[in-house]
C-alpha cells in the first residue's frame, strides 16, 4: 500500500496543554502537593499536640476548622494528614511499579516456562479480593508505614505485570524489534531501550489510578486503626474519630473525607488526559 | 440527452483541518461513458479516493463538496440529502473496496448480505433475493454456492471475499460501479483472476466503472479511458493505451518512467524528485512545476486547468509537446 | 524544523569512508557459496498440542517445508512468491530472527548454530517491509546508529559520529538526520534509514524483505536504484524477497520461486522469465498485468485459490490448481531436479521436461500476444 509522503511534514507531538483534563487533574493535584509540603509553613499548630482546654470548638479565628475532640488544630491535622497519606500513597505505588514491570517484561519478552510461571503467581494473587487481603496482611504484620509498603506490594505488582506483559507481546512483534535483535544486541537492552520506553505510557496511566487505590486503602486501614498508628495525623484515622461527632461536628469527619475525594478526582483526571493523549477519542 | 452515466463538472471538495483549508480535489471534470470502464490513476494525496467518496456520498465528517456538480444520468446529486442519496446509492450506483475484509460484516452470512440490496432497495422477497444471491454467487464464479451461502466471511480467502463483494456490488443491476484500489491487496495470481472477472462482468452487463488505482498496467486491463491525478487536480484524460504510451504530461511521463515495468528494463528508474506539495498552500501556477523538468517561467504563474487536444485527449501542461518529444525518445531507446 | 532532509537525488553515492566487506577476511573454499540453508524447515504449532498428540494429529502450520538455497558472493538472488508461500519466514529464519525447526544454515562453509554469535549475526542484516514500524519511534536517528556501532565495536568510540555520517550519506541523507526522529522522515526515507541501519555493521549479505511495496510508485525508484548502486559498490551479496516480478527483473541475477513452502524453480532471472519450466511459474509471468495486454475471456493465468497451508496437498503442493497434472502428482512429492544439461536451472516438476508441459506452455504463449 502506497504510503503517505505527505507526512513528511513532522506532526507536532499533541499539546499536552491542550488536554482539559490532563490540565485540571495537574492544577489540583499540583495545589495539593504544594499543600502539603507547605504545611509547616502555613499552619503553626503542631497536629499532635493536644489541648485539652480547647477540645471541639467550631471553626474560628483561631483554628480555621475548628478542633478535634483531644484539642488538636483540625486544618493542620488535615493538611499533615494530606501530606502524609499522599507520600505513603506515591511511595507505596513506586515499588509495585517497578517489580511489576521488570516480571511482566520477562514474561512477554521471553515467553516459555518464565511466561508460565510469572502468570500463574499472577493468577493466585488476582484470585483474592484486594481489601480483604490488604486487611488481612497489615493485621499479621501489625500496623505502621512498613507493613502498608510490603502489603501493597505483595498484592500491587500483578496489574502492571499483566499490563506491561500485554503490552510487550505486542511491541514485540514490531519490526523494529527484530531490527534490534538481528542487530545482535541483547535482551536487557531490547526490552530496556527498545521495548519499554515504547510501552511504559500504559503502566503510568495505570499508576494514576492505583495511587487513587492506594490512598483508598490506606484510608481504610487508617479507618480499621490499622493505618499508621495514632497520634501521626492520617486521614483515614481522623474520619473514623471524626464519625462520633457528626451531628454536632461535622466537619471533623467530613472535610478530610473530602480531601480523599479531591486528591482521587486530581488522579483520575491525570490518568484520562494521559489516556487521551496516547489514544485520541479513547478515554 | 448524453451517453455519459457519470458526469463530475467542476467538483471540489474542501477539508477543514486545524492548519487550514486542504483543497482535496480542486476542479475535477470527468465524464464516465455508458458501459465502459474509466481508470483514475494517482499516488497518494492525489485526491483520487476523495473524489470516489464524494460521489458516492460517504466523505468524511471534515470534508464537504462546496462546488461543482456530480451527474448520475443526468442528475445531479451534490443537493441530495441522505435520504434521498440512499436510494440512489445501492440500485444505481455501488462500490467496491480494497479490504474486503473489512467491508464484509463478519457476523452476517454471506449470503444474506448478498441478498440484503435487493431486498431493501429493489423490494425482492426473502426467498427470490436469495435466489438472486445464488445466482450472483455464480456468476462471479464462487464455487458450490449452495452450500457458501451460509458460510461467514471469515471461511474464505482473500480473492473470493473478493467476489463476494463484487457480487454484492452487482446485486441491485446498478449502472456504475466505484472501484477503490479492488486489486491492490490481492496475489498478483489473483488478481488476474478478479480483473478478467470485472472486464468480463461488464462486458456483460454494460455496467461502468471507475477504476482508482495507482498501479498503472492494472489499469491498463480494465480500462478504456484514463484520467491522471496530481494534488487534486486532473493533469491528463484520454485513451489508457495512449496516455500510457505517449504521455502528454510531465508527472504522467514521471510515473510510467519511474514504476518499475516487467517488460522494458530500464537501465536506471528515473525517480520524480521532491514529492507532493502541500494541499493547503499549493505552489501557484502549475501544482507540478516545482518538481518538473520542463518546467518554464510561465510555468510557475499560469494556472493550468484541463485543456482539450485533437483526439479526445487532454492535458493541463502548458508544454506538453517537449514532453511527447521525451517520451518518443524513451520509446526510441533500445 | 519542517522536513530537515532532502532526499538528495544521487545516482553514484560517493563510497566513503566504509571498509570492503569485511566478509573477506573470512576464508571460504572457492566455489562455496557465501549463504547457504539446507533443508530448512520452519514450523508453527497451532491449537492444543495435547489434543494433537492425543488424537495423533499435526497441528503444524509448515510455513517452510524443506528449502535449499545458495546465495553467492556478490549475488543478488530474488525469492519470489505469493502470500502462503513462506518466503518471509524464510528470510527471517536465514536472518537468524526465527529459529528453524529442521537443516542449517551454513555462512562460508561453516554451519551456523540456532543462537548464533554476535559476530556472525551481523554478517545477514535485514531491511524489512513497513518503514513505519522499522523504526523505534523513541530514538533518533544518530542514537539508533551509535547504539549497534557501539555494541559491535564497529570504529573507534571516537569515530562513530564521523561513520555514522558517512552511512547516512551512503544512503542519501544529509547529517541533519542524526538528530531527527523517525516520525520526520517520509516513507521512503525510513527506508533509507532503514538500509544505513542495516549497513552498519557491515554485513556480507543484505536481506530485502519487500523493501519497496510500501512505498509511493514514484519513490520505489529511489530505494531500487540505491539498493543497485550498494551493490555495486559494496560488494553486497542481496536477498531480496518481493511479489513484484518487475522489481525483481530490475534487481537480481537469479530468481526462486516458492510456492506453499518449498522452492519449485530456481534459475538464473533472464532464463526464468524466458523459459520458465514450472506451470507455476508459467502462470505467474502470465499473470502480470502488462501494457501490451487487456484483460479478457481467456481463462486466468493460475485457477482457483491456493490452498490453505494447513491443509497442503499430498504429492506435489501445486496439482489442485496444475492444468497439466497427472495421476502421478497425487502421490509422488517432485524433488528439485536440474534441467538436463543446465544445472543452474532446477525445477520441482514431475512432467517439467516432457512435451506435456512444452505444449501447454505453448498454448499459454499464443493466447499472451494477440
Amino acid at each position: 500500500m502506497p504510503a503517505d509522503e505527505e507526512r513528511a511534514q513532522p506532526r507536532p507531538a499533541r499539546r499536552w496543554y491542550r488536554q482539559p483534563a490532563l490540565v485540571a487533574g495537574l492544577a489540583i493535584i499540583g495545589i495539593l502537593v504544594v499543600l502539603a509540603a507547605a504545611a509547616p509553613l502555613i499552619t503553626s499548630y503542631n497536629p499532635i499536640t493536644q489541648n485539652l482546654n480547647a477540645t471541639l470548638l467550631g471553626p474560628g479565628a483561631q483554628h480555621l476548622l475548628g478542633t478535634d475532640q483531644l484539642g488538636r488544630d483540625e486544618f493542620s491535622r488535615l493538611l499533615y494528614g494530606l501530606r502524609n497519606d499522599m507520600r505513603i500513597a506515591f511511595i507505596a505505588v513506586l515499588f509495585p511499579f517497578c517489580i511489576g514491570i521488570v516480571l511482566g517484561s520477562l514474561a512477554g519478552y521471553f515467553g516459555g516456562w518464565v511466561d508460565v510461571i510469572i502468570m500463574r503467581l499472577v493468577d493466585i494473587v488476582f484470585a483474592f479480593p484486594f481489601y480483604v487481603l490488604v486487611i488481612a496482611l497489615v493485621f499479621v504484620l501489625g500496623p505502621g508505614e512498613r507493613s502498608i509498603y510490603i502489603a501493597i506490594t505483595i498484592l500491587g505488582w500483578v496489574s502492571y505485570a499483566r499490563i506491561i506483559r500485554g503490552e510487550i507481546l505486542v511491541a514485540k512483534r514490531q519490526d523494529y524489534v527484530l531490527a534490534a535483535q538481528s542487530g545482535g544486541l541483547s535482551s536487557v537492552s531490547i526490552m530496556g531501550r527498545h521495548l519499554l520506553p515504547n510501552v511504559i505510557t500504559q503502566a503510568i496511566i495505570y499508576a494514576m489510578s492505583d495511587i487513587v487505590q492506594d490512598i483508598l486503602a490506606i484510608v481504610t486501614l487508617g479507618y480499621f486503626g490499622l493505618g499508621i498508628p495514632p497520634p501521626t495525623p492520617d486521614l483515614g484515622s481522623m474520619i473514623n474519630d471524626g464519625q462520633n461527632f457528626m451531628t454536632t461536628h461535622w466537619q471533623l469527619t467530613t472535610i478530610p473525607g473530602l480531601a480523599v475525594v479531591v486528591v482521587g478526582l486530581g488522579l483520575s483526571l491525570i490518568g484520562d488526559g494521559l489516556a487521551d493523549l496516547i489514544r485520541p477519542g479513547q478515554s | 440527452m448524453s451517453d455519459n452515466v457519470l458526469e463530475l463538472r467542476d467538483l471540489n471538495v474542501r477539508i477543514a483541518t486545524r492548519r487550514g483549508i486542504v483543497r482535496a480535489v480542486d476542479g475535477v471534470s470527468l465524464e464516465v461513458p455508458r458501459g465502459e470502464a474509466v481508470g483514475l490513476v494517482g499516488e497518494s494525496g492525489s485526491g483520487k479516493s476523495m473524489t470516489l467518496r464524494a460521489i458516492l456520498g460517504v466523505l468524511p465528517a471534515e470534508a464537504r463538496v462546496t462546488s461543482g456538480q456530480i451527474l448520475l444520468d443526468g442528475r445531479d446529486l451534490v443537493p441530495l440529502g441522505n435520504a434521498e442519496l440512499n436510494h440512489i446509492r445501492g440500485p444505481k450506483m455501488s462500490m467496491i473496496f480494497q479490504e474486503p475484509m473489512s467491508a464484509l460484516n463478519p457476523v452476517m452470512r454471506v449470503g444474506r448480505q448478498i441478498a440484503e440490496g435487493p431486498e431493501v432497495h429493489l423490494g425482492y422477497s426473502r426467498s427470490r433475493a436469495a435466489e438472486r444471491a445464488l445466482e450472483l454467487m455464480s456468476r462471479v464464479g464462487i464455487p458450490d454456492p449452495e452450500r457458501r451461502f451460509h458460510a461467514y466471511p471469515h471461511e474464505f480467502s482473500g480473492g473470493m471475499r473478493q467476489r463476494v463483494m463484487i457480487a454484492i456490488a452487482l446485486s441491485c443491476d446498478p449502472e456504475i460501479i466505484l472501484c477503490d484500489e479492488p486489486t491492490t491487496a490481492l496475489d498478483v495470481t489473483i488478481q488476474d483472476q478478479i480483473l478478467r472477472l470485472l472486464t468480463r462482468l461488464c462486458r456483460e452487463s454494460g455496467v461502468s466503472l471507475v477504476f482508482v488505482t495507482h498501479d498503472l498496467p492494472v489499469v491498463a486491463q480494465v480500462c478504456q479511458h484514463l484520467a491522471v491525478m496530481y494534488a487534486g487536480q486532473l493533469v491528463e484524460r484520454g485513451d489508457v493505451r495512449e496516455v500510457l504510451l505517449d504521455p502528454r504530461h510531465p508527472y504522467t511521463l514521471g510515473l510510467v518512467r519511474s514504476a518499475p515495468d516487467f517488460d522494458y528494463v530500464r537501465e536506471s528508474l528515473m525517480p520524480i524528485p521532491g514529492s507532493p506539495p502541500s494541499l493547503i498552500a499549493p505552489p501557484p501556477g502549475c501544482r507540478f512545476h516545482p518538481r518538473c523538468d520542463f518546467a518554464e517561467e510561465d510555468c510557475r504563474v499560469t494556472e493550468t486547468p484541463l485543456r482539450m487536444l485533437p483526439g479526445g485527449r487532454a492535458t493541463a501542461c502548458l508544454h506538453y509537446e517537449r514532453c511527447s518529444e521525451a517520451a518518443a525518445a524513451d520509446r526510441a531507446r533500445p | 524544523m519542517t522536513r530537515p532532509v532532502p532526499p538528495a537525488e544521487r545516482s553514484e553515492p560517493d563510497l566513503p569512508g566504509i571498509a570492503a566487506v569485511p566478509g573477506a577476511e573470512v576464508p571460504s573454499a572457492p566455489g562455496e557459496p557465501l549463504l547457504a540453508a539446507r533443508d530448512i524447515a520452519v514450523w508453527f504449532p497451532y491449537g492444543s498440542q495435547l489434543v494433537a498428540r492425543l488424537r495423533h494429529e499435526e497441528r503444524l502450520l509448515r510455513a517452510v517445508d524443506g528449502v535449499d538455497l545458495e546465495i553467492a558472493r556478490g549475488e543478488a538472488l530474488a525469492l519470489v512468491g505469493e502470500s502462503g508461500s513462506g518466503k518471509s519466514t524464510l528470510a527471517l529464519a536465514l536472518a537468524g530472527l526465527r529459529r528453524a525447526d529442521r537443516g542449517e544454515v551454513r555462512f562460508a562453509g561453516r554451519a551456523l548454530p540456532a543462537r548464533r554469535r554476535r559476530a556472525d549475526q551481523r554478517r545477514i542484516q535485514m531491511v524489512f517491509q513497513d518503514p513505519y514500524s522499522s523504526l523505534n519511534p523513541r530514538l533518533t536517528v544518530g542514537g539508533m546508529l551509535r547504539e549497534l556501532l557501539r555494541a559491535h565495536s564497529v570504529v573507534p568510540k571516537s569515530r562513530v559520529a564521523e561513520f555514522s555520517r558517512e552511512l547516512l550519506a551512503l544512503v542519501g541523507l544529509g547529517e541533519e538526520a542524526l538528530t531527527a526522529y523517525p516520525r520526520q522522515f517520509s516513507g521512503g526515507q525510513r527506508q533509507r534509514v532503514a538500509i544505513a541501519r542495516a549497513l552498519a555493521l557491515q554485513p556480507d549479505v543484505l536481506v530485502a524483505d519487500e523493501p519497496v511495496s510500501a512505498l509511493d510508485v514514484s519513490v520505489q525508484a529511489t530505494i531500487l536504484n540505491l539498493l543497485r548502486d550498494l551493490r555495486a559498490e559494496l560488494g553486497l551479496s542481496l536477498l531480496l524477497i518481493s511479489h513484484n516480478l518487475a522489481v525483481v527483473r530490475h534487481l537480481c541475477d537469479r530468481v526462486a520461486v516458492m510456492y506453499l513452502g518449498r522452492i519449485i524453480e530456481v534459475a538464473p532471472a533472464e532464463q526464468l522469465f524466458s523459459t520458465p519450466r514450472h506451470p507455476y511459474t508459467r502462470g505467474l509471468l502470465a499473470a502480470i498485468p502488462k501494457l501490451s495486454q487487456v484483460a479478457d475471456d481467456t481463462p486466468a493465468a493460475v485457477l482457483g485459490d491456493p490452498p490453505s497451508p494447513l491443509r497442503i496437498p499430498s504429492g506435489c503442493r501445486f496439482r489442485t490448481r496444475c492444468p497439466i497434472a497427472q495421476a502421478r502428482c497425487e502421490t509422488e512429492d517432485p524433488v528439485l531436479t536440474a534441467t538436463p544439461g543446465d544445472p543452474g536451472h532446477r525445477v520441482a516438476c514431475h512432467f517439467a521436461f516432457t512435451p506435456l508441459a512444452t505444449e501447454a506452455a505453448g498454448e499459454r504463449d499464443q493466447q499472451d500476444w494477440p
